[in-house]
């Protein structure tokens, strides 16, 4: 098993040698880096995330099968559980803006044990949390980056950098000399929760167990993304400037490469670009996957409103009058209703019935209940 | 003497891995006790299946036809166009483990490939290799695997190892349904004839005599004539359930189980004084049928064609007796059916009316399309508008806790009306603990067709927290009885809590509605619907309760 | 009796490793789990092996009470009983606790008289082995009863009741 997250490791070590002894060492490939794949990594990941959303949209949904997490919409007296039990669009419209924005499935794990109040129920919290963190974080993240793609920076953006920075004052500030450019939290916590959810993959048994390349390879990537950055901002102190004329120059098609950018700059930029291309081939692709979920976005008046199978096709059935004709004269014979009385030419016909089953004995019934117990 | 093990080394070595050995190099082990007998040839003959033959699971040999991964490559594709749930739920996991111990057969055997995540990653396995192109570039390093035959005997391994119960899916982030896979591989797993006994000849049954005991017209009017004959013993009034009869208001439809097993005949008994009490004071016209005398549908576990075939019953004869709808028995995966497939497999159903109970006037608008209303939502109906005359007291010797069939709990969201109809008709109810009742309640352990005898080890397994759940109710409020809504649960729980909880026993909703019901011009009733001594029943009940309402 | 107080006084890591150990049967990834939710519901096996092997080793420390005895240790055996193991697997738990007896108490078992002791308590885990497997055999035994019997006798004293199966002999569900 260590296997799968040593060669995830070493994929990312080779990624960053790639693009750092790359820029090193032949520095026109600046331009490759810089300009061509990250234009490259784009269209991938455009045209593969809608193309897998346009895959998963082509399949059907032969059936209504959400699952109902609470009481259903059925007699006026009881109370239905609106929105784990979403009977109309507008619930389950809002069960899935709390499925994506709380992650309100995950949270269910650790509502019981929270009122147990024990310790070991605290690391269940701790998947909540640290999934929240990390995506809030890398969202926070990702928006406050839009400043390097537009000009001027539109307010929005900077409402958040403030935001995102002003949390420093308020708790990083002794840890963190005076110097440096505002702390921004979202990236710590982002380097934080992943570094957790890595972890967690190690430490956990199972967890450890079901875990595969394709688990690791996305956070040691998420995590050279956001140390890179840290670092950049930081600790090399690279020319921000320089930076924004970089990526401007790719929004704007006026392509440069500055002189005084960093070789790191360059190295966040592929792994970023790595990340964007291997996303739609990838588990990220929950993203847009839980829209498609049928199990959540669907309502649960599956009673009350039929829905449709496109795919309906006719099948065999053992139609009544089959039945009848099987069982007629016994039927009669027990006072049951039939809809067709044997006619005298059909005598014939009765006496090859029971020939017909040898294997249904008068009282057969009870053999036929234990058939399946008598084989082995 | 030196070859044998140490207790020490007898302990350490029982799953002989060291402890990184990667899943998939873990060979599958049909086991006995496990695993299900497979299914007789004359029952898939009998239905079309593909594949019939006399063959063992513990054979190494399972006689599959040659080209036997082509036709798993290809219904794989074929269900992935089909099925946007099966698609989804193939690439968006991200093992992130909040399924893991989610599972009650991963909780009661410990083995780690009972996992949600894991059973599904069966598939996905497969999946990635034949359907993905980084799945087949990385390999086994990205959980990539071709299909072969250790695949196979794993897939029919785990997969008749999980119960459909679909608690996994409420807890995903992503809602992905474990059963939902199950349902898909055992699909798969049918195109080449492999599917388990107790599954595939109940199938045959039902597609035949119209229920899965093979139960023939003629047996099922006895047995309901001769509760009629118990009934009329226990209450003096002797009830007169129709059959196949034209032009009543309402078709009934229960799980055969109700009708010829213990304990759901009780619950039987309790539907028949019901309807009966309904005829004689409101004039409320019910009949049974015995062409679709089968609520439940094991084609459910088979696949979705089997399921649609067996279902198609309840409407044809719905038509053909010219009723205005439906009313259903206590069953659980019959009415995840019922709920969530028969009106988009079946339907439409515009031959009938929309439901509405003419007693109370109150319209079932939850089930206008699909035209099929469940006896609970029913019953507590009746109760909430005062029309039944009931007398909980026969029941004060009961300490009652209810039990949600993962079916009506996940796949319907019937909660609180059984609970309703349980507190209207006896005075001691207790809960489960939170975490294993309503949505999240735990299986019975023997769900999706898997309460045969052969693989009991696995069923005791698979319900030890639900008994575990019991137990506390039992130390906590003396609680010796568990009510249920599913014929499935009153077959297996008893054996279920005669190995864990054996104080306690299991009865049907209605049971409970038949013991406290009063029918008109009975006599005293001295005992309850299994013909046991009220007054003895309330004598050991008094040690511990101290008081009777009588 | 300074044996015996040794280990009363060495209880809580001699029961925990002895825990640890037999956790060890399971998988190393559900062992893990079994050590850490505490909930008897969501975790019924770790719960039962957690209260049972405190309360039998509190059992063998006061000279077995069979009764007692059995509340510890039904609980544990009944669900061994059901999981994939051999009958000496799944009694073999008790065995170790020798094992780890010794390992805790190394030093004190240079002294002879303790050695003594030793043998002496060595032969009550003997007793609770052997009964353990009387509780094994129970249980196996009422396995085998319900894949016999309840399952289609269930249905037949259904069937009986009615006047069905009346041609079958009185004691044979029709087998």
């Amino acid at each position: 098993m260590n296997k799968r997250y040593i060669l995830s490791l070493i994929a990312v070590v080779v990624l960053f040698l790639i693009a750092y002894l790359g820029v090193e060492a032949v520095p026109a490939s600046k331009w490759l880096f810089g300009i061509l794949i990250p234009y490259v990594a784009l269209i991938v990941f455009v045209a593969g995330f809608i193309r897998r959303l346009l895959s998963w949209s082509r399949s059907a949904v032969p059936f209504a099968i959400p699952t109902t997490g609470g009481q259903q919409k059925s007699l006026k007296w009881i109370k239905p559980s609106t929105i784990d039990s979403p009977s109309s669009k507008s619930a389950v419209f809002i069960r899935m803006l709390l499925e994506i924005v709380t992650f309100r499935s995950l949270f269910r794990n650790t509502r019981m044990k929270l009122k147990e109040g024990r310790v070991t129920y605290q690391l269940e919290i701790f998947l909540w949390v640290g999934a929240l963190a990390f995506h809030y974080a890398f969202f926070t993240v990702l928006f406050r980056h839009l400043r390097f793609f537009t000009h001027p920076t539109p307010l929005p953006v900077q409402l958040v950098e403030n935001l995102d920075s002003f949390f420093r004052m308020e708790i990083m500030q002794d840890f963190i000399q005076i110097g440096v450019p505002g702390v921004y939290l979202s990236g710590l916590v982002l380097l934080a929760a992943v570094t957790y959810l890595f972890l967690r993959r190690i430490f956990i048994g199972n967890v450890k167990y079901i875990s595969l390349a394709s688990d690791y390879f996305p956070l040691f990537l998420i995590f050279g993304i956001a140390f890179t950055g840290i670092m950049m901002r930081y600790v090399l102190k690279t020319d921000v400037a320089a930076a924004k004329e970089l990526t401007m120059g790719l929004v704007t098609f006026r392509w440069s490469i500055p002189g005084n950018v960093s070789s790191i700059f360059f190295v966040h930029l592929f792994f970023v670009s790595v990340l964007l291309a291997y996303f739609p081939f990838s588990k990220l692709m929950h993203l847009g996957g839980i829209f498609f979920s049928p199990t959540r976005n669907m309502r649960t008046d599956t009673r009350a409103v039929r829905h449709v199978n496109p795919w309906n096709y006719p099948v065999n059935v053992h139609t009544y009058e089959e039945y009848e004709d099987d069982f007629r004269d016994k039927m009669i014979e027990a006072g049951l209703p039939v809809d067709k009385m044997p006619e005298p030419q059909e005598a014939s016909a009765e006496d090859e019935e029971p020939a017909a089953k040898p294997e249904e004995p008068e009282a057969g019934a009870a053999d036929a209940a234990t058939a399946p117990e008598e084989k082995e | 003497m030196s070859d044998l093990p140490t207790a020490e080394e007898m302990l350490g070595n029982v799953k002989h891995r060291p402890p990184s050995t990667d899943w998939m190099d873990v060979p599958a082990e049909i086991r006995r006790g496990i695993a299900c007998y497979a299914g007789n040839p004359k029952s898939l003959e009998l239905l079309g299946h593909p594949n019939p033959r006399t063959w063992s699971c513990f054979d190494d040999d399972w006689q599959l036809p040659e080209n036997w991964q082509q036709i798993i490559h290809e219904g794989f594709k074929e269900r992935l166009e089909k099925f946007r749930s099966f698609k989804v739920f193939m690439d968006i996991c991200v093992r992130c483990g909040a399924c893991a111990d989610k599972c009650h057969y991963f909780i009661g055997t410990g083995d780690p490939k009972n996992m949600p995540v894991l059973r599904a990653e069966l598939l996905r396995s497969v999946y990635r290799n034949d359907f993905t192109r980084v799945g087949k570039l990385l390999g086994k390093i990205n959980g990539a695997r071709p299909m072969n035959y250790e695949v196979l005997k794993e897939w029919w391994s785990y997969l008749f190892q999980c119960s459909e119960c679909r608690r996994c899916s409420l807890f995903c982030p992503y809602g992905i349904d474990t059963a939902e896979i199950t349902i898909m591989g055992r699909e798969l797993l049918n195109l080449l004839g492999l599917n388990i006994d107790w599954i595939v000849t109940p199938v045959a049954n039902c597609y035949r005599t119209g229920n899965h005991l093979g139960i023939q017209p003629h047996a099922f009017k006895d047995m309901l004539d001769f509760f009629s004959d118990d009934l009329e013993e226990i209450t003096g009034i002797r009830p007169e359930p129709q059959f196949n009869k034209k032009g009543a208001d309402i078709l009934f439809v229960t799980p055969s189980g109700d009708v010829f097993a213990d304990p759901g005949t009780y619950t039987a008994m309790g539907y028949m004084m019901l309807f009966h009490f309904l005829q004689e004071k409101y004039g409320l016209d019910v009949t049974w049928s015995t062409y679709a005398s089968e609520g439940g549908n094991f084609g459910f576990f088979t696949s979705h064609e089997t399921m649609k075939r067996l279902n198609a019953k309840m409407y044809a004869e719905a038509r053909r007796l010219g009723v205005k709808w439906i009313l259903g028995g206590e069953c659980g995966h019959m009415w995840r059916v019922i709920h969530q497939y028969m009106d988009t497999m079946n339907g439409p159903a515009d031959f009938l009316e929309m439901p509405v109970n003419p007693i109370t006037g109150t319209a079932f608008t939850n089930a206008a399309s699909t035209k099929m209303v469940h006896i609970a939502e029913f019953t507590a109906d009746l109760i909430k508008h005062g029309k039944l005359d009931l007398d909980p007291s026969r029941n004060d010797h009961l300490k009652v806790t209810f039990h949600d069939s993962c079916n009506p709990a996940r796949g319907m969201g019937l909660f609180d009306e059984p609970r309703y109809v349980i507190n209207k008709t006896c005075k001691h109810f207790y809960d489960m603990p939170e975490n294993s009742i309503r949505e999240q309640t735990f299986c019975c352990g023997s769900g999706s067709g898997l309460n045969a005898g052969e693989d009991m080890e696995l069923r005791m397994a698979g319900g030890l927290p639900r008994a575990s759940a019991v137990k506390t109710v039992r130390d906590r409020h003396g609680v010796n009885m568990m009510a249920c809504v599913c014929a499935i649960d009153r077959a297996v729980l008893p054996d279920l809590m005669s190995y864990w909880v054996p104080e306690v026993d299991v009865t049907g909703v209605h049971e409970l509605v038949g013991n406290a019901l009063n029918l008109a011009g009975q006599h005293e009733r001295t005992m309850n619907l299994r013909s046991e001594e009220l007054a003895e029943l309330q004598g050991t009940a008094e040690d511990t309760e101290g008081q009777t309402d009588e | 009796m300074g044996f015996e107080k040794q280990l009363a006084k060495k209880k809580d890591a001699i029961v925990k490793d002895w825990f640890d150990r037999v956790s060890g049967t399971y998988a190393p990834d559900t062992a893990q789990f079994l050590k850490n939710v505490q909930d008897p519901i969501n975790n019924p096996i770790g719960q039962s092996l957690r209260t049972g092997l405190a309360g039998l080793f509190e059992q063998l420390l006061v000279g077995p009470d069979k009764e007692a005895v059995k509340t510890y240790l039904d609980p544990i055996v009944r669900i061994r009983a059901v999981q994939n193991l051999t009958p000496s697997q799944a009694t073999a738990f008790i065995f170790v606790l020798k094992t780890v007896i010794r390992d805790h108490l190394k030093i004190e078992l240079d002294d002879n008289r303790s050695v003594r002791s030793l043998f002496a308590f060595d032969s009550k885990i003997d007793s609770l082995s052997l009964y353990a497997f009387d509780l094994y055999m129970e249980c196996r035994e009422k396995i085998y009863d319900l894949k016999a019997n309840v399952e289609r006798s269930k249905v037949y004293h259904a069937f009986k009741r009615a006047g069905l199966v009346v041609e079958a002999p009185e004691d044979d569900p029709g087998l």
